[in-house]
C-alpha cells in the first residue's frame, strides 16, 4: 500500500458515514443518475461503488474488504470531485438504456462523427452539460457514449484511444 | 516449420498437419453476450457490409473472411471481440456458472476473461491476474469495452497468487491458460517459430507447473480447473499435468469437445506420463482448419 492513489476505497453509504468530506457517497451517486438522466436507483442494486485516486469512481459487483490495493475493480463509471460529474463512455454504453432524460439521439452520420471524436453544431432544447448520446443500431436505439452540450454544440467526449472511423 | 519436426512421432498425418500450419487463418470474432445478442450482432455486421460466416460448433462465433475486427459499429459498442476459434475452448470447458468465484490465472489481454464473465452472465466475482503491467493495460481496455463489471484485476506472478485482497476465500473454478511457446499460433503469426529454442520450452514448463499447482491449491474441494496452451510441446502440456498430479490432490477428467482432436500423449522421448493425461485433448490445425491448441480439465476432489 505504498501509493495510496492506486488503492480502491469503497464509497460510504451516506453523509453520516463519510470521513473524507470530498468523497462522494453511494446516496449521492444514485441521486446523480436519477436526477441527471432519470436512471432509477434500483438499476444499481447489487453493485458496489469504489474510488481510486481523486474522484474516479468504479462500479463492481463483489464486496472485497475495503480498501483493496489491486489494478482494477469492475469498470470505470463516473468522474466526481468536480462541479459537473461526468459518466464514462463505458457506463453509458452499459446503463444508458435506463436513461430517460438528457438523452440526445443522433442520425447515422452524426453518430459516426461523434465516435470519430468530432464536435458538431446541433439544436438541443434541453439542459446544457453532459448528455447520453444514442443512435440506431441493428433495429434498436443504442447508447454510444457521452457528449458535452454547450453553446449550440455537441462536443464528443469519446476518449482518444476509443475514437474510431466506423 | 523446422521445430515442428520433433512432433512427427505423435501426430497422425504429419504432412497434412504441416500443410495446415502453412495456411493463414482468417479473423474470427466472439459475440459479447454481456452487451448484445447473436442476432443483433449478425444484423449489425450485415448493416456494415462485413462478410461473416457462422462456425458450426459455436453459435457465438463468426469468421470474418475479408475483414479484421476493429473499426466498425459492433466493435465500437463492445458487441464483438476478436478471438480465434480454438481460443474459446477453455472457458467453455471450465463452464463457470452465474454467481461463482473464478480465477483467471494468466488473464491478459482478456479474451478469455471477458468470455468467462459473459458465461457467468456478468455476475459473481472473476479475479484476473497477470504479471505484466503493459498487458494488464490491454486487459483493462478489453474488460471496459466489453462492459464486464465483475472483473478484479491483480498484478502478480500467478505462482504466488494471494487470496488476501479478497478476504482469503478460495475459488469455485480456475482457468490456467498459461504463457507458452505458442507453436499453435503459427497460422496467425508466421514468425512465431523463429525464436523457438528447447531451453525456452523447458524453462517455461517450470513456470506453467508453478501456476497450475497454485490454481489447484486455491480451488475449493469439488471445484474445477482447466489447463490450456496454444502449443504442441508435451513438455508444456502433458508433463505439466503429470507434475501437478504428483504434487497436488486433483484428477484429470474427460469432457465433451465438439471438434476433432487427438488424446493427450503418455509417452514423449524418454518420459512417460500418467495414463489419465489421455483425457486431455490436442487440437491440431489440420483437424478442423483452426489454430493448434491443448486443453485439459482437472477436478479437485470434494472433501
Amino acid at each position: 500500500m505504498s501509493d495510496q492513489s492506486t488503492v480502491f476505497t469503497r464509497l460510504p453509504e451516506t453523509d453520516d458515514e463519510r470521513e473524507d468530506p470530498q468523497r462522494a457517497t453511494r446516496e449521492e451517486v444514485l441521486d446523480f443518475w436519477q436526477e441527471r438522466f432519470g436512471v432509477p436507483p434500483e438499476t444499481f442494486e447489487g453493485y458496489t461503488f469504489w474510488e481510486r485516486g481523486a474522484g474516479k469512481l468504479w462500479l463492481y459487483q463483489g464486496s472485497p474488504p475495503s480498501p483493496v490495493d489491486i489494478e482494477g475493480l469492475g469498470m470505470t463509471f463516473l468522474r466526481t470531485r468536480q462541479e459537473h460529474w461526468k459518466p464514462t463512455l463505458e457506463a453509458v454504453q452499459r446503463f444508458g438504456d435506463y436513461a430517460s432524460k438528457n438523452v440526445i439521439h443522433l442520425d447515422d452520420n452524426a453518430a459516426r462523427a461523434f465516435v470519430a471524436g468530432e464536435d458538431r453544431e446541433l439544436d438541443w432544447d434541453g439542459d446544457w452539460g453532459y448528455l447520453v448520446v444514442t443512435h440506431d443500431l441493428a433495429g434498436e436505439v443504442e447508447p454510444v457514449g457521452v457528449g458535452l452540450y454547450v453553446y449550440g454544440e455537441l462536443r464528443s467526449q469519446v476518449p482518444k484511444g476509443r475514437q474510431r472511423e466506423v | 516449420m523446422e521445430p515442428l519436426d520433433r512432433y512427427r512421432p505423435i501426430i497422425d498425418d504429419f504432412e497434412a498437419f504441416i500443410d495446415a500450419c502453412e495456411r493463414p487463418l482468417p479473423s474470427a470474432v466472439r459475440v459479447n453476450t454481456i452487451k448484445a445478442t447473436v442476432e443483433r450482432v449478425r444484423t449489425a455486421l450485415a448493416e456494415a457490409d462485413i462478410a461473416h460466416d457462422p462456425v458450426d460448433w459455436h453459435d457465438g462465433l463468426f469468421v470474418l473472411p475479408e475483414d479484421s475486427p476493429g473499426a466498425n459499429w459492433p466493435y465500437f459498442q463492445g458487441w464483438i471481440h476478436g478471438q480465434e476459434e480454438v481460443s474459446v475452448i477453455p472457458a467453455e470447458v471450465l463452464d463457470p456458472q452465474p454467481g461463482e468465484r473464478v480465477w483467471d490465472a494468466c488473464a491478459a489481454p482478456g479474451s478469455k476473461t471477458t468470455q468467462l464473465a459473459a458465461l457467468m452472465d456478468d455476475t459473481g466475482e472473476l479475479v484476473a491476474t497477470d504479471n505484466n503491467l503493459g498487458r494488464i493495460s490491454a486487459l483493462r481496455t478489453n474488460t471496459e469495452r466489453l462492459g464486464a463489471t465483475t472483473v478484479a484485476v491483480t498484478h502478480e506472478d500467478g505462482r504466488n497468487h494471494s487470496l488476501k485482497p479478497f478476504g482469503g476465500e478460495g475459488y469455485d473454478r480456475a482457468l490456467v491458460d498459461v504463457p507458452c511457446s505458442c507453436e499453435g499460433t503459427i497460422r496467425k503469426n508466421p514468425d512465431t517459430l523463429e525464436d523457438w529454442t528447447l531451453s525456452h520450452v523447458e524453462g517455461i514448463s517450470g513456470v506453467q507447473k508453478g501456476i497450475l499447482k497454485r490454481a489447484v491449491e486455491v480451488t475449493e474441494p469439488g471445484g474445477t480447473v482447466v489447463y490450456s496452451t496454444c502449443t504442441f510441446a508435451p513438455e508444456e502440456n502433458e508433463a505439466v499435468l503429470d507434475y501437478v498430479l504428483d504434487e497436488t490432490a486433483c484428477e484429470i477428467v474427460d469432457y465433451d469437445l465438439p471438434l476433432d482432436h487427438a488424446p493427450g500423449v503418455t509417452e514423449w522421448q524418454d518420459e512417460t506420463y500418467d495414463s489419465s493425461v489421455t483425457n486431455a485433448k490436442r487440437i491440431y490445425p489440420h483437424h478442423n482448419d483452426t489454430g493448434g491448441f491443448f486443453c485439459a480439465k482437472l477436478e479437485v476432489p470434494a472433501e
